[in-house]
């Protein structure tokens, strides 16, 4: 039991509207980052095809340290973002960033047209 | 268009439990208009989800009937290619407009992104208060207590002066879009009914001509936020041959217009087939946007999406060869009881009611959705307070297609509040 505490550890995610309004989750590491959203109700992801990198409705910006960490986008990806408004350096789609222990107190800003 | 339809007589065909499972086909026009594919698209999800079938007018063909495997198939371009176009049927007479709907990457993301920004998101704030006050004026306008057509007065209406507004159209001739975009989806195969293929060309090319002229106008004069006027300024575009300018504006009208006026109508129908749903919304009115999802999902206005494999592709325990054509229906995988609980009902309160194929998966997914589901919500948010009751006094006559789920009459009685 000694890695008792690791394993309860739950990360929080902070999901910042367009106009600043911050929503801060703590959910179970292995969901997307997509779910830990649509789980808790936090408005700006729609998620219309229910994760599946095939709509580009969970478009979200990291800071650019996060991106970086994050690792590069695949070409699925880099393909619906092409399509999105609002796109930045940094944007991703939810969907396809797993949370895990280390995404604990990241903040990722979600675009004015996903409202 | 509706004077032909008028005419329409239902046809029977068999009961889909009493046709050999391989020799089931879901494409014949005539099954729709009369509602008889609901139950042939039952039997294929129940028991052969990916199934082959052979028709004399479209050849041989796969049919993706589950929801899942939609979004599998649509969302995977680099193996499903949209090209050389994106319906069931091929041309006899070798007409087919190019368009970026029934192209590939790198070129079909080229040519949308110049013409997306008419219709993206931030764009649609200024374009809301126009909206609201065209659908006032046409709600101020109809009959009360009288019997009239929904359709032509109010869906293709607005749909109509919206699509006008879009290509900034001379807004007095603007039911010529109309015209050219029932055109533009008939189909040769119910001819009866529809126009030739040579008939549609001649009407196409007239519809060219006349968008030339504007073309020429619009490249003299600086950039603006009109779809001819980003096709024309914009370096993937502007070197377009004649046709490809064609088959684009083809798409912009009939994506900007049929699909959104089967909704305006649809949703209409519905809410008369489910008159408790119409009670939850008087009461509770910020349903609306959730209404406005499950009316495109129970409308569907696009019955299918078709791809041709470029690669062997495993899918359901079959293998679609490479070459071998594959129809998405959207209609079907909206009904799919292992996604979509209680899939027939129409429940404006559905949870999750954005889970729908209605607008498709992937790089081509439809490109004015959110415009189309804010013309939708202001038009109910316009209706609630002026009626208290749209009553649908008659079945609805519909358009005889595989491909457009719409409707050419649907009798309405507006009740006074």
């Amino acid at each position: 039991m000694a890695n008792n505490e690791q394993d309860t550890f739950m990360p929080t995610i902070c999901f910042v509207e367009h106009d600043g309004t911050e929503h801060s989750v703590t959910v179970n590491s292995g969901i997307s980052l997509m779910e830990a959203a649509v789980d808790n109700d936090v408005p700006g992801i729609d998620a219309d095809c229910g994760g599946a990198c095939a709509c580009a409705t969970c478009h979200v910006m990291l800071d650019k340290d996060w991106f970086e960490a994050l690792g590069d986008r695949e070409a699925t990806e880099e393909s619906m973002l092409a399509l999105a408004a609002e796109v930045t350096d940094t944007s991703r789609l939810a969907c396809q960033i797993e949370v895990t222990d280390a995404l604990d107190g990241i903040k990722v800003r979600m675009p004015e047209s996903q409202f | 268009m509706n004077a032909v339809n008028d005419l329409m007589k239902p046809v029977a065909f068999p009961n889909p439990y009493d046709v050999p499972l391989q020799e089931l086909d879901p494409s014949p026009e005539a099954l729709y208009d009369s509602g008889q594919h609901w139950a042939y698209f039952e039997r294929l999800r129940n028991e052969a989800p990916v199934h082959y079938c052979e028709n004399e007018a479209f050849g041989g063909f796969w049919n993706i009937t589950k929801f899942n495997d939609i979004v599998e198939v649509d969302s995977n371009n680099e193996v499903f290619s949209s090209e050389p176009n994106i319906t069931i049927g091929e041309s006899k007479i070798d007409f087919s407009p190019p368009m970026f709907i029934a192209m590939d990457n790198p070129k079909h993301d080229a040519q949308r992104k110049v013409v997306s920004p008419a219709v993206a998101p931030m764009q649609l704030a200024e374009l809301e208060s126009l909206i609201r006050g065209r659908v006032a004026t046409v709600l101020d306008n109809l009959p009360v207590g009288e019997t009239f057509n929904w359709v032509d007065a109010v869906s293709i209406e607005l749909t109509t002066q919206m699509l006008a507004t879009l290509f900034d159209f001379p807004f007095e001739e603007r039911r010529k879009l109309t015209y050219w975009s029932d055109i533009a989806v008939t189909s040769p195969n119910v001819e009866e009914y529809g126009v030739s293929e040579e008939k549609r060309r001649d009407v196409m090319l007239e519809c060219l001509e006349y968008f030339t002229g504007l073309w020429n106008e619009r490249i003299k004069r600086p950039k603006k936020n009109d779809f001819i006027s980003l096709l024309a300024h914009s370096s993937a575009t502007a070197e377009m041959d004649p046709l490809e300018y064609l088959g684009n504006l083809m798409l912009l009208i009939v994506g900007g217009n049929d699909t959104t006026r089967s909704s305006m109508s649809g949703g209409v129908y519905a809410m008369n087939k489910f008159p408790a749903e119409f009670k939850k919304l008087q009461e509770n009115p910020k349903l609306i946007p959730n209404m406005v999802s499950e009316i495109i999902r129970w409308q569907t206005p696009l019955a299918h999406m078709r791809r041709i494999a470029k690669e062997d592709y495993e899918i359901g325990g079959k293998t679609i060869r490479k070459g071998d054509k594959v129809i998405m229906w959207y209609i079907s995988g909206n009904r799919d009881q292992d996604v979509i609980e209680n899939p027939d009902d129409f429940l404006i309160d559905r949870k999750r009611a954005r889970h729908h194929v209605s607008f498709g998966f992937g790089v081509h997914r439809c490109m004015g959705n959110r415009l189309a589901e804010m013309q939708l919500r202001i038009l109910w948010e316009e209706l609630l307070p002026r009626f208290s009751r749209i009553e649908v006094t008659a079945e609805p006559q519909r358009v005889r297609s595989n491909f457009v789920m719409g409707y050419t009459h649907l009798p309405v009685k507006l009740h006074a509040k």
